[in-house]
């Protein structure tokens, strides 16, 4: 039985806009796939050979029982396990400012897949710049309402930011999308207008 | 329900890993649920070191529920309304199967003239059987312990054959830990003044010794956790409904030590020594990675099967690392493969018990 997925069309914008790039049959790992979403409707509709990883027992446990592949992991711990070339695309939605070595794990991205989706929520958008600037107190808003103290989010980064590291790990940026109030901007001030950010990266 | 007695006698002899060959062979084996006409809906199930076939009906030895009877049966995570259940008993073993207490062709008893088997012996035994059932692929093969070794071995040994391998509470290769551990049971068995070598079936059986076999076994099932929940330190009530106290003796003053006795004779009337023996061996040769080079990802590598794979974080019989050991040679390989650790108090056993989530993977991945 094919996993039961999601209309591509009622996706999230971010992962609408991941799943309109990845081609028929490509082989795809999504690394923190929570419950599978994305995956589920990449197998549903695009016939892709759909892999996770995914640190939440519960998660995985859900995915496992929609059908899909997903392994109980953790990305900093585990990716190094997979194989050279081994997927068309590997994704990171929403984690690498969760993670301890950003740096290594695009690097890793980019040796398990030819290419890398990576999202991540902008800290120069305008309302972090008023928070801080003006306000004094590191930024709660509603795209990430979390205190200084209880976020996940430990590694702060910018739109900026991440095309420089991109720049400085010797990858590429194929294409990148913005996103603000849940919907796609425009590139332009970008750097003070998304929430939230996604790129696609080759090597 | 099926006649407990159904078993198949093979063809031809079986050539075994040692260089010996068997025969006859007999496999024991129990069917629930019927068989689709193009036979695409057949899941094998293996089971472990003391199960045997009766999975999902009554043992007719002692009349208990099948030994995984809260997972098959109809409705249930391998549910037989849709699918067709094959388990059977393995060689070695004492429930109908050719094993050490078989007898031979002069009407002796095997004993320890029985060759030594491997799990891999086990499932090449088992593929014949299907063979003769007319059954050549399978919708999925399904095993705990050690009938998740012979799962493993069956996606290796045969690489066409099962489209789905579900491995619960098990390994690619038995650690040095579990081999001693079976190395104290077999030498119970073998310290019982009844052993007499292996050829004490015309007389007493070495059931002392076999009792702490499954004794020193069972406790290994379980985890400290579980085991202090159910237990703690209490004492055992007396027959005459007093409570518990010391008796500055050795009794059975704790409820744990009673219940590990009564475990311990309980199995000794369902259960060979030599199978015991026997059995215990192949698992502790099992090594998948060993017999290919000592890379395990290439024990996979024509395999087409998906792979689920499913560790319990109490089980310290076979751990989660043992689990992702074999999860990364999977993911090397490219098979397509899910892991998950779920949590449980119940230790090794968790993978027969009520454990949370696992019906739900369970029967996910059979669908």
């Amino acid at each position: 039985m094919k996993p039961h997925g999601t209309a591509l069309a009622d996706l999230r914008p971010d992962l609408a806009a991941i799943a309109s790039v990845i081609p028929e049959g490509a082989r795809v790992l999504d690394i923190g796939c929570g419950e599978g979403t994305l995956l589920a409707a990449l197998a549903a509709h695009k016939q892709v050979d759909a892999r996770g990883l995914e640190i939440d027992p519960e998660r995985v446990a859900t995915c496992v029982a929609r059908g899909l592949s997903v392994v109980q992991g953790d990305a900093e711990r585990d990716l190094v396990h997979y194989p050279d070339d081994a997927f068309d695309y590997a994704i990171l939605g929403q984690t690498i400012q969760m993670v301890d070595r950003p740096a290594d794990i695009l690097d890793e991205l980019l040796r398990v897949g030819r290419s890398a989706f990576v999202s991540f929520p902008n800290f120069a958008h305008w309302r972090m710049r008023v928070a801080l600037g003006l306000g004094g107190r590191m930024p709660v808003t509603p795209a990430l309402p979390e205190t200084w103290h209880a976020t996940g989010n430990i590694r702060n980064l910018t739109v900026v930011d991440f095309r420089a590291l991109v720049a400085e790990r010797g990858a590429r940026i194929e294409r990148e999308w913005h996103f603000a109030k849940g919907h796609t901007i425009r590139k332009r001030g970008a750097n003070l207008r998304a929430e939230f950010a996604l790129f696609l990266v080759g090597r | 329900m099926q006649d407990p007695e159904t078993a198949l006698t093979l063809p031809d002899p079986l050539p075994l890993d040692s260089g010996a060959v068997l025969s006859p062979v007999t496999i024991a084996y129990q069917e629930y649920g019927k068989r689709a006409a193009d036979g695409s809906n057949v899941v094998v199930i293996f089971h472990a070191l003391t199960g045997d076939q009766f999975a999902a009906s009554p043992h007719p030895g002692t009349g208990r529920p099948g030994w995984w009877d809260r997972m098959v049966g109809p409705g249930k995570p391998i549910d037989t309304d849709r699918l067709c259940v094959i388990c059977a008993n393995v060689i070695g073993g004492c429930m109908g199967s050719t094993g050490p207490a078989s007898e031979q062709a002069d009407g002796a008893r095997y004993a320890q003239s029985f060759p030594v088997v491997t799990i891999h012996d086990m499932v090449r035994a088992f593929a014949r059987m299907l063979d003769e059932l007319g059954i050549d692929r399978l919708h999925a093969v399904v095993g705990g312990s050690m009938g998740g070794m012979q799962a493993l071995a069956f996606a290796s040994d045969f690489p066409d054959r099962a489209e789905r391998v579900l491995v619960l509470a098990s390994a690619a290769r038995q650690s040095a830990q579990n081999i001693a551990f079976h190395e104290v049971g077999r030498q119970a068995i073998m310290a019982d003044a009844n052993w007499n070598g292996g050829d004490y079936y015309g007389g007493a059986h070495p059931d002392a010794g076999l009792a702490v076999a499954r004794m020193a076994a069972h406790i290994t099932y379980l985890s400290e956790k579980g085991l202090t929940e159910k237990f703690g330190r209490r004492l055992q009530a007396k027959g005459d409904g007093k409570p518990g106290e010391k008796s500055f003796g050795f009794d059975a003053d704790f409820q744990v030590e009673s219940y590990l006795r009564y475990q311990g004779s309980g199995f000794t009337r369902r259960f060979d020594a030599n199978s015991y023996l026997y059995i215990t061996r192949a698992m502790d040769y099992f090594d998948l990675a060993e017999e290919h080079g000592g890379r395990l990802a290439d024990a996979f590598a024509r395999a087409s099967a998906r792979f689920c794979i499913v560790s319990f974080d109490t089980d310290w019989l076979y751990p989660t690392a043992e689990s992702q050991h074999l999860v990364r040679a999977l993911n090397a390989s490219g098979a397509p493969v899910s892991f998950v650790e779920l949590s449980s108090p119940f230790g090794h056993d968790g993978f027969l018990l009520e454990t949370p989530g696992l019906d739900e993977v369970v029967r996910g991945f059979l669908t």
